[in-house]
């Protein structure tokens, strides 16, 4: 019996090395070796750390990383501010039918693939688009107005992209969250802003804990809306990835970018599950 | 804020008008999309030039409809079979996670189910180029060494099944552990106190509770793959999967075909979400 569970233990243990093994970590490590090596001629190289000494010394690789992480940081505030509303009125206003239709209608756009949805966007708020018309129709703009290829329509997109995200996890947490302890809190003397400070928020912490973190990697990670909706000085980091790998095949310095783009979600990540004091377990299992 | 503290009636009327308007702003482009597929003109946007079925049906130029239209048939094609494919895959993966992460208590546990998380926080455009950096450097090597160029580990279908596979594997272990979670144990043990075999045990009495489990985790790893972009970006070939074709097609500037082919997208994923959920409630 004792070798009966040991052989099934390694059957169940090599699925799970072979996959972890040969499509995470062996490529992560090719990756960061080809980020450390120089190419000196045709089929030469050598390990050094220019790569990286050019992506921190260029003012423009350097400028658009800053900039992707400081925008996906504002993306994720945004989306928790727009959500946690809406997530609280659907956990504990709604009632019955209502809440689940909602609840339901929130998850709709996800089934629908990112593609689309920017589509949608670009047919809303380009020049030709629904909302200029809007706009000269109703005598507010005199002529068609571009409102696409800016910051503002992309964070439009970002945020609406990674809603469901946001809205999911808090939904989840806020229906925990007794009735009976919010009118304690009113009963005591407390007011709606102070309950909502001392009850509601630190009770929703672990939902936006992980929708945070969920929503701030897609948007760092976003590749589609900042190209289709942002404007040509709204380059994101991952175009500058695509852009070395697929249009300079400069596989180096890419790498270099990759790795850059992964040690900073991964510090984000890290930060804010040592703000709040809890693990990746309890916030992605 | 709960419906039994009384709330001023205009207090009242503003959340509820601002959740309104949230589920306008969720609706909105979903709804021009659909409704930009009907124009019978040759761009998604005003005037509205009348209905017409022609971006579904149509055969002739320069209406042609989807259902006439090779280019995006073959994507749907290509699509479908690496869906079916990283589905597979992940759920019998996943499967077998979820059993070990449930039966066997042994060294690095913990530290091997971060491990399994972890292709959920990676960036999918860096899971893409670390695939695409690992099966050249092989290829390579390879060729060094026996002079065989292995076209596989070339960008193509095969790496853009890996590579969904990499992360939609993660999802489909999560799902199945969180149902077998739920098992009570003492099924099995009944199963084999009447003679059952460990494996008759696990096939006739665990295999059927994980199903709806195991089929929520197919569909749902389906339509990652399917509606997959970043990765698959970074890993196509020739052979390009519905996204990549759209992709290509909208940065050329688009016609309502695309509004078309995102409407039957939309509904193909509801009609999958819907049986779902239904399976489920059962």
């Amino acid at each position: 019996m004792r070798s009966h569970a040991r052989i099934g233990f390694v059957l169940l243990l090599t699925p799970l090395v072979l996959w972890l093994g040969l499509l995470i970590v062996i490529p992560h490590i090719d990756m960061l070796l080809i980020s450390l090596r120089e190419r000196i001629s045709f089929g030469v190289y050598e390990t050094s750390t220019a790569q990286y000494q050019k992506a921190l010394t260029e003012p423009l690789y350097l400028r658009t990383f800053w900039r992707t992480a400081v925008m996906s940081v504002l993306a994720t505030g945004i989306t928790l501010l727009i959500a946690f509303p809406v997530a609280y009125y659907i956990a504990k206003m709604a009632k019955g039918r209502l809440q689940q239709v909602l609840f339901m209608f929130c998850l709709i756009p996800f089934y629908v693939s990112e593609l689309v949805r920017t589509f949608g966007w670009m047919i809303l708020l380009r020049e030709t688009g629904i909302v200029s018309n809007l706009l000269q129709w109703t005598g507010l703009a005199d002529q068609p107005v571009e409102m696409l290829y800016n910051d503002a329509a992309m964070m439009v997109g970002l945020v609406y992209t990674s809603m469901l995200f946001m809205v999911v996890p808090l939904v989840t947490t806020l229906e925990s969250l007794d009735d009976s302890v919010i009118e304690a809190g009113y009963d005591l003397g407390g007011g709606g802003f102070s309950v909502l400070r001392e009850i509601i928020i630190p009770h929703a912490m672990p939902g936006i804990v992980s929708g945070c973190i969920v929503v701030f990697m897609l948007s760092l990670g976003n590749y589609l809306t900042p190209t289709m909706l942002g404007g040509k000085d709204s380059l994101w980091f991952t175009e500058m990835i695509y852009n070395q790998f697929i249009v300079r095949s400069n596989w180096e310095l890419g790498a270099a970018f990759g790795f850059m783009l992964l040690v900073l979600s991964s510090v984000i990540v890290w930060g804010m599950l040592r703000l709040t004091g809890r693990t990746l377990q309890e916030t992605m299992g | 804020m709960i419906p039994t503290i009384p709330q001023s009636r205009s207090f009242r009327l503003v959340y509820g008008g601002y959740v309104l308007l949230f589920f306008l702003y969720l609706a909105l482009p979903l709804t021009v999309v659909a409704v930009f597929a009907f124009n019978d003109s040759q761009f998604p946007s005003l005037p509205w030039q009348g209905f017409t079925w022609n971006w579904f049906f149509g055969d002739s130029d320069p209406q042609i409809g989807v259902f006439h239209e090779r280019g995006i048939l073959r994507a749907v094609g290509t699509s479908a079979i690496v869906a079916g494919c990283v589905a597979m895959l992940s759920v019998a993966v996943g499967m077998t996670n979820a059993f070990l992460f449930n039966r066997y208590e042994f060294r690095g546990k913990g530290a091997l189910y971060v491990l399994m998380l972890l292709p959920l926080v990676i960036p999918g455009i860096v899971l893409g180029i670390s695939i695409l950096i690992a099966s050249s450097t092989l290829a390579n090597g390879v060729w060094d060494v026996a002079q065989l160029d292995i076209q596989a580990l070339r960008p193509g279908l095969l790496l853009v099944v890996l590579g969904q596979f990499s992360f939609i594997t993660t999802i489909a272990t999560l799902v199945i552990t969180a149902r077998l979670q739920k098992f009570d144990r003492t099924l099995e043990d009944a199963a084999l106190n009447l003679g059952a075999t460990r494996l008759t045990a696990v096939r006739t009495i665990t295999i059927p509770f994980l199903m709806p489990a195991m089929i929520g985790a197919v569909v749902v790893a389906f339509l990652m793959s399917f509606e997959n972009f970043n990765t698959t970006l970074m890993l196509v070939g020739s052979d390009a999967p519905l996204t990549i074709a759209m992709f290509d097609r909208l940065k050329e500037g688009s016609t309502p075909l695309l509004n078309a082919v995102s409407l039957l997208l939309m509904l193909g994923s509801s009609l999958l979400a819907l049986l779902v959920i239904l399976f489920q409630r059962r």
